[in-house]
């Protein structure tokens, strides 16, 4: 059993130049750390994916990342307007993002699927109003 | 791995910034989500879109390089990230698709 690593970052709001800076970090530390390419790519899309959600649609928020001997655990926490219905914002092409954000390449509404698709275990805690917790794993060992 | 320069030279294609030896596959789309998800490590990614998030996700993804189609530069912010992470950024005037064409008529 080893200690856990914990990795802690402040993402901000609407700031598109820094979206995606938590999870370059996190793969240069992941691959510091000698994890395999493809635990370290599944890690990086997922934390991607859920860093520019908190920046489009919650004004950002927090993103920490545990290092477990099992697994690696990404929780992403904001105080955002929350998922109405969170069925459909799981559906691969659905977007509520903006027509300004969309033109940057993004809101193609694969966020949340790809997350799902890139991670062995994804919970959804969200409450209209009041923000929404998410929680991946990606599994280190066999 | 295919060495990239015979590409270059004969489809005009220039460096904007970074270096790049050779390639292993290529995808084309400009859509982030999607290329996130279908770069893989070595493809030359070959998009329209020239904001910072792209270098990003080229980064994240270990594209070898990005190509941006129809003349496109890179935004000033974007250029400095790609310089800082060290990301090759090449551009051609062509369009996507005859960019495909030209480099799979060369492979």
């Amino acid at each position: 059993m080893h200690e856990p690593v914990t990795f802690h970052f402040d993402v901000d709001g609407e700031n598109f130049s820094s979206a995606g800076e938590a999870s370059v970090i996190i793969k240069k530390k992941l691959r510091q750390l000698g994890f395999s390419p493809d635990i370290i790519r599944r890690v990086s899309i997922a934390m991607y994916e859920g860093e520019i959600n908190m920046v489009i649609h919650a004004n950002g928020g927090a993103a920490d990342v545990t290092v477990m001997d099992e697994y690696i655990e990404i929780v992403l926490s904001d105080k955002g307007p929350g998922i109405p219905d969170v069925e459909l914002a799981m559906r691969e092409g659905f977007s509520t993002a903006r027509e300004n954000i969309r033109a940057l390449g993004f809101g193609a509404g694969m966020g949340l699927p790809n997350m799902k698709k890139y991670t062995d275990y994804m919970k959804i805690d969200t409450e209209v109003g009041v923000g929404t917790k998410i929680t991946m794993r990606v599994n280190t060992t066999g | 791995m295919t060495e990239l320069k015979p590409f270059m030279d004969a489809l005009g294609i220039r460096v904007i910034c970074g270096e790049a030896d050779a390639f292993d596959g290529v995808y084309a789309g400009d859509l982030l989500s999607r290329a996130m998800s279908h770069v893989e490590a070595g493809n030359l990614w070959i998009t329209i879109m020239n904001n910072v998030n792209v270098i990003a996700v080229a980064s994240l993804a270990d594209a070898a390089a990005v190509l941006l189609a129809e003349g496109v530069t890179l935004t000033p912010d974007a250029l400095a990230a790609a310089e800082e992470k060290g990301i090759c950024v090449l551009s051609a005037e062509q369009p996507v698709y005859d960019l495909c064409a030209g480099i799979a008529g060369l492979m």
